[in-house]
């Protein structure tokens, strides 16, 4: 079982210079179950497939609102993930009590960054087991940060973390270019094609098992759209339009997907 | 030894003898600030069409003596709001100093952000218009609620700032923004505003030319420091701890001008003459 004598704390190197709990942390990220998150200039978007224990049981969730304007989608101990979330949740309405206003996304995602890497570096502590991808608008826009339980946290333009995320990162890396330009839709559809890329054979994407989470900048009016999680049959239209057989007929596939629209 | 765990780690009572508590015990509860003791006068300011100016003179009273006549009472914050300080100077030198590090935190962190926006990353967005809250910091209402928790948590832990403090800026729409927050808390906004005497004397006169919102945006920015300056020497006239020596600050939507060594001009004391107990008099 035990990888080697070095892996027993998160204090002690190995002789090789690494310090395997963190390792070990990365990992139980690599066990959740995958989710994706990209960000264009006026909105940024979450979408994750979530598992079930059995047959009869319920839905793990995914993807939970922290602010107005912040969202987070986790892969990896749920358990850890609501000590995150509970702190973000206090961090956000603790800021908007004292200077009226929500917190930049940046200056959250540094906080959870600095509490995960300190439980790197004490002895007794162990790191968080979870990953995040944190989506939040603020006076700067969309953005899109990755969290790591190591603490390092890097902001990115689309990201996929969870098993098999590979393949979804290989899928964004293809589309890199034209994420900038996309609007709310199209930004969708693109986080739901990773995430189909990502999926192991003969299991597809269902109203079951998808979620969807969007947050938009200010428009020219200044309205921010807040961050909102879709699940159910509000997403029914967006994985419709992105069904296998939609895609090689693309003028009608898109079509379908703007008269689907589901926004209550 | 000793079984008793709250005798271990303590000095043995048969070698030191017993423990004084005595200091826990002080006769008197726990005393703050409990009045003021070098202070500023009046602060006063008014919104005009695009921004919002500000006064205050530049005298520090120790009690009736004036004590300091080159003291700064107002100052900017990230170069789109300003500050202006009524009350106690030592309690505005500590939150002048607060207001310093909170203002380089704030910058650290919107140079992060603006970081970001130079490479790649999709966050530099359409906010091309080049007004002051668009950068991400905290603007003059921001800054005002912070400082009305401040006050309020420093009464209740019955060690108060003794100041009146005015903030003036802009909000987050954009608009000129004026607001007051005092020694316990209280916070209010008004289209112009004025702290110790000038509540008085200054006061009214704004009224007379900005009585509501809609007034003070019709106020260009001449007329308001006119009204400004006009204040200012009525308060000189009246106010025994004041001075005719005042910085003057204006808040635009290009920045902050503060000049710092204005001088009453065309004064008249001829009124004084007129009234019994005015001043020195030989009768």
């Amino acid at each position: 079982m035990f990888r080697n004598n070095y892996d027993n704390d998160s204090v002690t190197f190995s002789p090789q210079g690494r310090i395997f709990q963190v390792e070990y942390a990365a990992e139980a990220v690599k066990q959740g179950s995958v989710v994706v998150g990209i960000a264009s200039k006026t909105h940024v978007v979450l979408v994750a497939i979530k598992r079930n224990a059995e047959e009869l049981s319920s839905y793990q969730k995914k993807l939970f609102p922290i602010d107005e304007h912040v969202g987070i989608a986790i892969a990896g101990l749920t358990s850890d993930a609501r000590v995150l979330s509970n702190f973000m949740k206090q961090q956000c309405l603790g800021h908007r009590l004292t200077y009226g206003r929500s917190m930049p996304v940046r200056t959250l995602v540094d906080m959870i960054g600095s509490k995960a890497q300190i439980n790197t570096q004490h002895y007794g502590k162990r790191p968080y087991g979870v990953g995040l991808l944190v989506a939040g608008v603020d006076d700067h826009g969309p953005h899109l940060f990755e969290f790591q339980p190591s603490g390092m946290t890097e902001e990115m333009v689309a990201f996929a973390i969870g098993a098999r995320s590979q393949m979804a990162r290989t899928y964004l890396e293809k589309h890199l270019d034209k994420f900038a330009e996309c609007d709310r839709e199209e930004l969708i559809r693109h986080g739901l094609r990773a995430l189909k890329e990502s999926l192991v054979q003969d299991r597809e994407l269902t109203v079951d098992n998808t979620s969807v989470g969007i947050a938009g900048a200010a428009d020219k009016a200044g309205k921010v759209e807040p961050f909102k999680v879709y699940d159910g049959q509000e997403v029914a239209a967006w994985i419709e339009s992105v069904a296998d057989d939609k895609e090689a007929a693309p003028a009608g596939g898109s079509g379908e997907g703007e008269t689907m629209e589901v926004d209550p | 030894m000793d079984h008793r765990p709250q005798a271990w780690g303590r000095p043995r009572d048969d070698v030191y003898g017993p423990y004084d508590a005595s200091y826990l015990h002080t006769s008197m509860p726990k005393t703050a600030t409990q009045s003021p003791i070098v202070t500023g006068t009046s602060v006063i300011a008014i919104k005009f069409k695009d921004g919002v100016v500000m006064a205050a003179d530049n005298l520090a009273s120790y009690g009736s003596l004036a004590r300091f006549t080159d003291v700064k009472r107002l100052r900017p914050f990230l170069s789109t709001s300003v500050v202006g300080f009524g009350g106690d100077v030592s309690d505005m030198q500590f939150l002048d100093r607060h207001l310093t590090e909170l203002a380089i935190d704030e910058a650290y962190e919107a140079e992060g952000c603006s970081a970001g926006d130079v490479s790649s990353s999709p966050s530099s967005t359409s906010s091309s218009d080049s007004s002051p809250n668009k950068n991400g910091q905290l603007n003059a209402s921001n800054l005002h609620k912070y400082l009305t928790k401040l006050m309020y948590r420093r009464r209740n832990s019955f060690d108060p700032l003794w100041n009146q403090i005015l903030v003036a800026g802009f909000d987050s729409a954009s608009q000129p923004f004026l607001a007051s927050v005092d020694l316990r808390g209280t916070a209010f906004t008004s289209p112009s505003l004025a702290t110790g005497y000038g509540a008085m004397l200054a006061q009214p006169i704004m009224r007379k030319y900005a009585a509501t919102e809609e007034d003070a945006a019709r106020l260009t920015r001449e007329e308001a420091v006119k009204v400004v300056r006009e204040c200012m020497k009525v308060l000189f006239y009246r106010d025994a701890r004041s001075l005719d020596r005042f910085s003057l600050a204006v808040v635009t939507k290009d920045g902050v001008e503060i000049s710092e060594d204005e001088v009453l001009e065309e004064q008249s004391w001829a009124f004084a003459e007129r009234i019994r107990g005015y001043g020195t008099q030989t009768v």
